[in-house]
């Protein structure tokens, strides 16, 4: 039965949700995107304690959760984007292993993250060479008796120096079979502390500042040979289950990526709809389109780009909570979601004129910060081939 | 809990107007916009199906399932798949029934539900629309004076939809500053039926100009009676239908020429090999269906008796826009074929552009 109905339980926890972020995030915002490599400890304790003690991130009391997850998050991000990832955890490293790992891996890696001092985990594809074009991973796991060893550089790994710095983890993608292509990249788990594994660099960026992004050196990085995720065979080189699986974990994850592009670009919203309710400029809607002030369809405009995001990525977690395919969803939600909060956010910066513009606000901050959502996770463009190639039934081969 | 998945019932009913628009309204369509008519059997067929009366209850005589803004916009979706000028034929008495059925008074029910539980169509509009660039649902011209027992009508009206051969006409009018239905019998002094329409799109649907001329009504034959009626609570219900009806041409440009870039070669290949054209494709798959979501969640809110007025509004505008780049879109692909009238994408732009004038020519 369509339904759209929340329950006033959800309500309220989405309201604690939107008030916890402003409270925690929002008056050390400006902070940490001025001062870039400077970590938000006081914020990460308190994140972390939550975590520990099964709160969540922001006091959804965790719990079984349908698609208005998608909006939870949204109010997480919505306080600020940049330190809402940089929160303690497991973070994708978890996914992986959740979505791959024997029981006693996950018992070995991921007990970690329920005790002690605050820990991170990190997830480490992408490379100087290749991007979106995973298949194309240089990064080497040669086995040597009872051991793997990794070499190769891994960039944008988020949060891989708190990774190592805290007794967390990595997941670190590396080929087994160069000649293999997609069949032979495995995941691999390296723990803080192994020798040869060393950030390099965190790097200065556009926006999401207080989100650490680094460059991570594997330099004859030694691991045990069972923090494989998964078979180390290659059994058939056009057998690409492994990597299918990796893949999968995204069809998770892209829907609240939406959902964290859209806490940014509802930050940006509320902010200029706040500001012109201050100034007494009403949005009338259902007026003709005739009588809207340019302004007006403009707020509109943003409004329903937001809203046929948010619809989307609710449509691909409740397939996935349906047991339903959803790759195709999950992409349709993240495309749209990256493209309409790059626009919202630039719209908002260009209506608040003056206000929009000044770091005295935050709103050129929240566009700055809502531009990687059109990038990570998989670019626009990337999101849209793959849409493309599921609604036509062509492979990769097929259309490029 | 958020669901996008229709009851089973919806689905049966989903299942059985989408067989109806592919066996029967896809093989004419061309034919009747050439034509700029609709073969009666295939609306009497559509009537069968009872969409309208299988929301009017029982004591009514209808089949007394609960009138859901929600179906309604899954069947129009549908219809206006198969062809809009014909969905709009098929559902035009609703344009007077389910008013009625939302806002009447209870004589009003009693009197004029029944009227569409029969066999046969029973033709019936609404006069909404006015001949001016400005025109405005909530501000119209033409108005209406109590003048003793009865309402007194004047002003002009367009794009009414199968005026000639309606029996019942809700006309809205201005009264007192805001917009109120009246239920007007055809034949009745005053009212003038003018010259059939000729419109860039939606040419098999007859649609005509009207004019009232001191067109005067009995009192009670105001919708709602002495209280009369939310008119933007219709005019949701209104921007529903349209906006479902807005999904259903795009779906089925989008799907045409997605078919289309498969077997359309060039340069050795199928078109939609080529990501100009394959980024389109996906950019159309994903408006379409973020729009069905809005039109449903706004359906939704209707349903649970909620002010869909913003969710509504947005939902409309934002469908009028993505028809319109969609059916484009889908004639770019085709290329020069495209604008030949041997594919039918030309027809569903034509069609397509048409939605921000629509206002008011379809209700669920």
């Amino acid at each position: 039965m369509i339904d759209f109905e929340l329950s006033p339980e959800f309500e309220s926890a989405r309201k604690r949700a939107r008030e916890d972020a402003e409270k925690l995030f929002r008056p050390i915002s400006r902070y940490y995107d001025e001062h870039e490599h400077e970590s938000a400890d006081d914020l990460m304790r308190i994140l972390w304690q939550r975590n520990i003690s099964g709160r969540g991130l922001l006091g959804s009391g965790g719990g079984r959760m349908g698609p208005e997850a998608v909006l939870l998050a949204e109010e997480t991000f919505r306080g600020d984007a940049g330190l809402a990832l940089s929160a303690p955890g497991p973070g994708l490293a978890g996914a992986a292993l959740t979505a791959s790992a024997t029981q006693e891996q996950r018992e070995r890696f991921l007990k970690r993250f329920t005790e002690g001092e605050p820990k991170w985990g990190c997830m480490a594809i992408t490379e100087p060479g290749c991007g979106s074009d995973t298949a194309a991973i240089q990064t080497s796991a040669m086995r040597d008796g009872d051991e793997w060893v990794l070499n190769g550089e891994k960039m944008f790994a988020s949060k891989a120096k708190k990774a190592l710095d805290s007794g967390g983890i990595i997941v670190v993608w590396a080929t087994v079979d160069k000649s293999a292509g997609r069949a032979g990249i495995k995941p691999f788990v390296v723990e803080a502390g192994t020798p040869g594994a060393r950030v390099e660099k965190v790097e200065d960026k556009l926006g999401i500042r207080a989100e650490e992004t680094c460059v991570l050196i594997l330099d004859n990085c030694r691991i045990p040979y069972d923090n494989i995720i998964g078979s180390p065979e290659v059994i058939d080189k056009t057998k690409t289950e492994g990597f299918k699986r990796a893949m999968a974990t995204f069809d998770f994850t892209r829907p609240f990526v939406a959902a964290m592009a859209l806490g940014v670009g509802r930050a940006a919203l509320d902010f200029v709809k706040e500001t012109f309710q201050r100034e007494g400029v009403e949005i009338r809607y259902g007026s003709t389109r005739h009588k809207l002030s340019a302004l007006e369809r403009d707020v509109m405009d943003m409004e329903s780009n937001m809203k046929a995001a948010e619809l989307l990525a609710m449509r691909a977690v409740w397939m996935l909570n349906q047991m339903q395919r959803n790759d195709l969803q999950a992409s349709m939600a993240k495309t749209k979601a990256g493209l309409a909060v790059t626009r919202v956010t630039q719209k908002a910066v260009e209506l608040l004129g003056p206000l929009g513009y000044s770091r005295k606000n935050l709103l050129e901050k929240w566009m700055r910060d809502s531009k990687i959502n059109d990038i990570f996770e998989g670019t626009g463009q990337i999101n849209t081939l793959i849409v493309a190639r599921r609604i036509l039934g062509y492979t990769r081969e097929q259309l490029k | 809990m958020i669901s996008f998945s229709p009851s089973e019932e919806q689905q049966m009913i989903i299942n059985t107007v989408n067989q109806f628009a592919v066996n029967e309204m896809r093989k004419l369509y061309r034919e009747c916009d050439e034509d700029g008519e609709i073969p009666p059997e295939i609306i009497d067929k559509a009537w069968e199906f009872g969409l309208i009366a299988g929301s009017i209850p029982d004591k009514y005589g209808g089949f007394g399932s609960e009138h859901s803004a929600v179906t309604g916009a899954l069947v129009a979706e549908e219809l206006a798949w198969g062809d809009l000028s014909m969905a709009m034929h098929i559902l035009c008495p609703a344009l007077v029934a389910f008013p009625i059925l939302e806002a009447g008074s209870e004589e009003q029910k009693e009197k004029y539900l029944s009227l569409f539980c029969g066999e046969g169509y029973k033709p019936a509009t609404a006069v909404l629309i006015e001949p001016r660039f400005n025109f405005d649902p909530c501000a119209l011209t033409t108005t209406a004076r109590l003048d003793g027992n009865e309402y007194v009508l004047n002003g002009e009206k367009c794009y009414v939809p199968l005026a000639a051969d309606a029996d019942l006409l809700l006309v809205y009018a201005d009264e007192d500053g805001t917009t109120q239905g009246f239920i007007v019998e055809n034949g009745a002094s005053g009212l003038k039926i003018g010259e059939r329409e000729k419109n860039m799109g939606l040419k098999a649907l007859a649609t005509y100009e009207l004019t009232l001329k001191n067109c005067r009504i009995p009192k009670g034959n105001r919708l709602g009676g002495e209280a009369g009626c939310d008119f933007s609570r219709i005019l949701n219900y209104s921007r529903v239908a349209l906006s479902a009806m807005a999904v259903g041409v795009a779906r089925a440009a989008y799907e045409y020429s997605l078919d289309y870039s498969k077997q359309r070669y060039a340069f050795g290949e199928p078109i939609a090999a080529r990501q100009t054209i394959a980024f389109m494709l996906a950019e159309m798959a994903i408006e379409v269906d973020a729009t069905r979501f809005m039109t449903w969640e706004a359906a939704w809110e209707l349903d649970k008796g909620k002010d869909a007025t913003k969710d509504a509004s947005l939902a409309k505008m934002y469908a009028d826009d993505m028809v319109l780049t969609v059916t484009d879109r889908a004639v770019q692909i085709l290329g020069g074929h495209g604008y030949i009238r041997d594919h039918p994408v030309e027809l569903w732009l034509r069609n397509g552009r048409g939605f921000v004038t629509f206002d008011g020519m379809a209700i669920v």
